[in-house]
């Protein structure tokens, strides 16, 4: 493996450099249709699902045939994305925000040979490719961030929750047979960096034990007064204690830090300032769920997601009990639903003491809220309550 | 062969949703037939690796990757993610596995000869694989080693034109929805604002000077594809403020069953047949449309844009003609205090080159926020510590109803000095002239 310079010089990193150009300007990256056609759209119509039609003053029609991916996204495969919007589509091709492709061709007659095409690719393993569907009052593709895969706080594989669950309700993301669109996303930690906490249903990894000390290495591998400042409830403080020296068999005193256990929130961000408190743990890990929320402003205004699962476990690889969670959630939510209901929107209407019923789910004590002054407007501050 | 027995990941191959762990493979085996085309700048096996360690994390259900420390390229503060693997002996391919982040065109519409550049660099001098994309809206090129990151950054900046996007404390890439280029419901041009937004704070982009993170985010219209209004810093959201258009033979068609209402997406269900009354006159919220011989009538006074009607019958009602959009302040994940959803700060804007309107709203905020913002404080933290109305003082912003969702619970005013007559100072002597002790 010879090295193969850019033409980047370590001595002279200025020379020639290039930076702060930004990204590429998209009017460079717009098929042509769409190009001539920008603000001009007249409507738009889902001839079936996975297509989406949209019609401009000037006539001209855009065909869009969105897919599923699992985001991340192998090289090679990006070349077969690559390949097949050269066959069908002139060359380009775009992504949505929820990490599906769109396919888009500027003829009507174009759509079955493109449909056709990516059916029929197929993963070794025997999963398709490229599923046609995401549209109108149906599943979508689930947004989710990095899990065991790279990020180093994660309490859950991102990957793996969200092909199961995809898996267990695959029908649905070629169907359109919801009352309204179900937003389903995943983070694989509090931190949340997907921002899930407004999905219609969200699949969060918690841990659930604070970290675990490595007295040895705290002083070494950490600035002390960083990780106390890291802390978001202040459980850390800086403190001393004896450790027995594994070469010389003496005792010394060490710098380290002690953690109130009942105030830590589990959220690692002392593991990011401080490789010594490590925090993952094969008992302690799994996911939380949360549903009802949303972020469009369509009849009402945006909801938070609310927890209704406190903990389920880490059941590598297939997670059955998550699998079996979002099956009961789906099915009560398409059976009870009114037409453009929203899961949060049917939860209330029923009134939550109904939905935990409808779902089968059961309601337990950690699901009532107790953190800080928030969870005092999450009681029921009324008489009005079901039997 | 494989490296690394997967039997674990191997059931995730089953089952029709694309499977990851079969990508990963394909990965992983392309890299070891071509290995004697292409000289690859990382270890040939480092997907073989990945997929060994993420077997292992799957066996003991714990993580194996450690934060990434000091990494990145000269000049910047963000763009990189450092990571390091725990069991390097193991799993050699992952030692180091850093993240790039590349800054992706506005709406994410591509050509192929870009994406094909993007994927023979990452082939040849990272792991292939990607994520397409971040939640953040980058592209994200997932595992490097430290000595590609300089190759890679020059390769992308004097090859192909394009820069990497941000990370850490500092404005973090933009996103906008696709908007004019193909939604009907587009108020303003997301994607071109993104940009100019994206360009004129670079510097802000590149280099770290905040507090914390600071995102922005475009939707062109209230239905919010892009979910600005749930995570990001400054939301900007498409509006109108003149008079949905109406088209009277396509709401007539649409009763009379000719058009399919919600353009469809609503077809995998039967639902008996469309119901104008109960099915959008009856929900919308503020009740302003009604019928009224035949026709469709709303009072446009009282809508609230809040786009069902259009979304139901989207070739009968059009947004209006005089667009812009609305700025609302502050989103963030629930650390530490609870989820916050952005608060409307600006009700009307018009979006018009060179957007100096937005730009000082934003150039304001930030202003107030780098003085009095502590460190990791997310904008939203802050206008909660210092209030909504130091929001509006400094931004210069009038108070206006539309700012609460109802007025204040509390007769707790903060009165300042300035605004009650005489001050504060007062002479007791005076009182005592009027009440003798
Ligand atoms: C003791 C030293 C360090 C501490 C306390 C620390 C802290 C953190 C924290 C709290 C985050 C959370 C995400 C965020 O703030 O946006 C983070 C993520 C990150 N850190 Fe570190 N870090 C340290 C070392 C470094 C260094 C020196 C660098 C590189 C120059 C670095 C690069 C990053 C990057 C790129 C992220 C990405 C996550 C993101 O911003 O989305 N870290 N770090
Ligand atoms: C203290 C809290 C946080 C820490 C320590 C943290 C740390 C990190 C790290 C290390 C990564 C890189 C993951 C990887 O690629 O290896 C990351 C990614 C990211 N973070 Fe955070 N983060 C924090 C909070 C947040 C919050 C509150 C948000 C959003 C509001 C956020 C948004 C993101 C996004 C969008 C990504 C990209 C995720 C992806 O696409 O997979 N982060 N964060
Ligand atoms: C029938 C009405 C609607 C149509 C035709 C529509 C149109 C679109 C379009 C064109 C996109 C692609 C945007 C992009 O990737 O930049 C999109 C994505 C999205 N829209 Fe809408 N929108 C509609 C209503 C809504 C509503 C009411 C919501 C929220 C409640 C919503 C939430 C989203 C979300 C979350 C995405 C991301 C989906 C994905 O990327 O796969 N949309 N929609
Ligand atoms: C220092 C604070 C407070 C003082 C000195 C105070 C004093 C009083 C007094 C003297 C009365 C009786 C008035 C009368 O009938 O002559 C009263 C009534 C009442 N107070 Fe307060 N109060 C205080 C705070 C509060 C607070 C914080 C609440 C509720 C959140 C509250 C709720 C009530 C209610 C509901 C009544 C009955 C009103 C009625 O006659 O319908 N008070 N308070
Ligand atoms: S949600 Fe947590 S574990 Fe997942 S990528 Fe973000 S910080 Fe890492
Ligand atoms: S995990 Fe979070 S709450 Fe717990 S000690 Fe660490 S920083 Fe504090
Ligand atoms: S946010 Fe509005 S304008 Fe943008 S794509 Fe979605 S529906 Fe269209
Ligand atoms: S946009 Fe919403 S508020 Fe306005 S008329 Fe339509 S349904 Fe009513």
């Amino acid at each position: 493996m010879a090295f193969i310079s850019s033409g980047y010089n370590p001595d002279k990193p200025m020379e020639n450099r290039i930076s702060d150009i930004g990204p590429r300007h998209y009017s460079e990256f717009l098929p042509p249709v769409i190009k001539n056609n920008k603000g001009k759209w007249l409507w738009h119509e889902i001839i079936e699902p996975g297509v989406l039609m949209h019609k401009a003053e000037s006539g001209d029609e855009v065909y869009s045939v969105r897919v599923g991916t699992p985001r991340i996204m192998s090289v090679e495969t990006l070349r077969e994305v690559l390949d097949i919007a050269d066959k069908h589509c002139d060359g380009y091709v775009r992504w949505t925000t929820r990490n599906n492709i769109e396919f888009m061709v500027d003829n009507k007659d174009k759509v079955q040979p493109l449909k056709d095409d990516l059916v029929s690719r197929k993963f070794d393993g025997g999963s398709f490719k490229f599923p046609i569907g995401g549209t109108g009052a149906g599943l979508t593709n689930i947004v989710h961030t990095q899990g065991w895969i790279h990020c180093h706080t994660p309490a859950t594989d991102a990957s793996g929750t969200v092909k199961v669950v995809m898996d267990e309700l695959f029908e649905e993301f070629g169907q359109m047979r919801f009352p309204a669109q179900l937003r389903i996303s995943m983070a694989c930690c509090l931190n949340m960096c997907g921002a899930v906490h407004c999905s219609d249903i969200a699949i969060l990894g918690y841990h659930r034990k604070p970290p675990a000390i490595d007295h040895e290495e705290v002083d070494n591998l950490c600035e002390i007064p960083l990780a106390v400042a890291a802390c978001p409830t202040a459980a850390i403080r800086p403190t001393k204690t004896t450790i027995t020296d594994k070469k010389t068999g003496e005792e010394k005193s060490v710098k380290t830090v002690a953690i109130k256990n009942e105030r830590c929130m589990f959220c690692g961000n002392c593991y990011t300032m401080c490789p010594a408190l490590p925090l993952t743990d094969a008992e302690g890990d799994g996911l939380v769920i949360m549903a009802g929320g949303k972020v469009s402003n369509r009849i009402d205004a945006p909801k938070f997601s609310k927890v209704v699962v406190a903990f389920i476990p880490n059941e590598t690889p297939r997670w059955p009990s998550l699998a079996k969670c979002m099956r009961q959630m789906v099915d009560a939510y398409v059976k009870g639903a009114k037409k453009y209901e929203r899961f949060g929107h049917w939860a209330e209407r029923i009134g939550w003491e109904r939905f935990f019923e409808a779902t089968g789910l059961e309601f337990t004590h950690h699901l009532i809220d107790d953190f800080r002054d928030p969870a005092y407007f999450t009681w029921r501050q009324t008489t009005n309550f079901k039997f | 062969m494989p490296k690394h027995e997967t039997p674990l990941l191997d059931q995730l191959e089953s089952g029709p949703w694309p499977s990851f762990v079969s990508d990963l493979k394909r990965q992983a085996e392309s890299r070891t037939q071509k290995q004697s085309e292409i000289q690859y700048q990382i270890p040939v096996d480092v997907v073989d690796d990945l997929l060994g360690l993420l077997e292992l994390s799957y066996v003991e259900k714990e993580v194996h990757w450690k934060h990434g420390g000091i990494v990145g390229v000269f000049g910047y503060g963000g763009g990189v993610i450092g990571r390091y693997c725990d069991q390097p002996e193991k799993f050699p391919g992952v030692a180091h596995f850093h993240t790039m982040r590349i800054n992706q065109p506005a709406g994410k519409y591509y050509n192929t000869d870009f994406l094909r550049q993007i994927a023979d660099l990452w082939d040849f001098r990272g792991s292939g694989v990607t994520n397409m994309h971040g939640s953040t809206g980058d592209i994200i090129l997932l595992g490097t080693t430290t000595p590609q990151l300089e190759e890679i950054f020059f390769e992308l900046t004097h090859n192909m034109n394009q820069d990497l996007g941000g990370s850490g404390s500092n404005l973090r890439t933009p996103e906008a929805c696709l908007g004019e280029s193909r939604c009907e419901w587009a108020c303003f041009d997301t994607q071109e604002l993104c940009y100019q937004l994206t360009m004129e704070y670079q510097d802000e982009l590149h280099r770290p000077a905040f507090p914390y993170k600071f995102k922005f985010k475009f939707d062109g219209c209230p239905n919010g594809c892009v979910a600005s209004i749930a995570r990001s810093d400054l939301s900007f959201i498409g509006t109108w403020r003149d008079d949905i258009r109406i088209d009277q033979e396509a709401v007539a068609a649409y009763v009379g069953g000719e058009l399919k209402p919600n353009g469809g997406a609503h077809a995998g269900k039967d639902w008996g047949p469309f119901d104008i009354q109960k099915e959008v006159i009856d929900l919308c919220p503020t009740k302003c449309m009604w019928m009224e011989g035949g026709k469709l009538k709303i009072n446009d006074r009282e809508c609230t844009r809040c786009m069902h009607c259009l979304n139901v019958m989207p070739r009968a009602l059009r947004i209006g003609n005089d667009r812009g959009l609305s700025i609302l302040a502050g989103a963030k994940a629930p650390i530490l205090d609870g989820a916050q959803m952005s608060s409307l700060l600006v009700p009307f804007m018009k979006v018009e080159d060179p957007y100096d309107n937005i730009k000082e709203v934003i150039e304001n905020i930030w202003d107030w926020w780098m003085e009095e913002g502590k460190n990791r404080e997310r904008l939203g933290e802050t206008m909660k510590r210092q209030g909504f109305q130091k929001l509006l003082e400094v931004t210069g912003i009038p108070a206006d109803p539309r700012h609460v969702e109802h007025p204040r619970f509390t007769p707790y005013i903060f009165w300042k000095e300035e605004e009650v007559p005489g001050g504060f100072e007062r002479d007791i002597a005076d009182y005592r002239s009027r009440h003798p002790k």
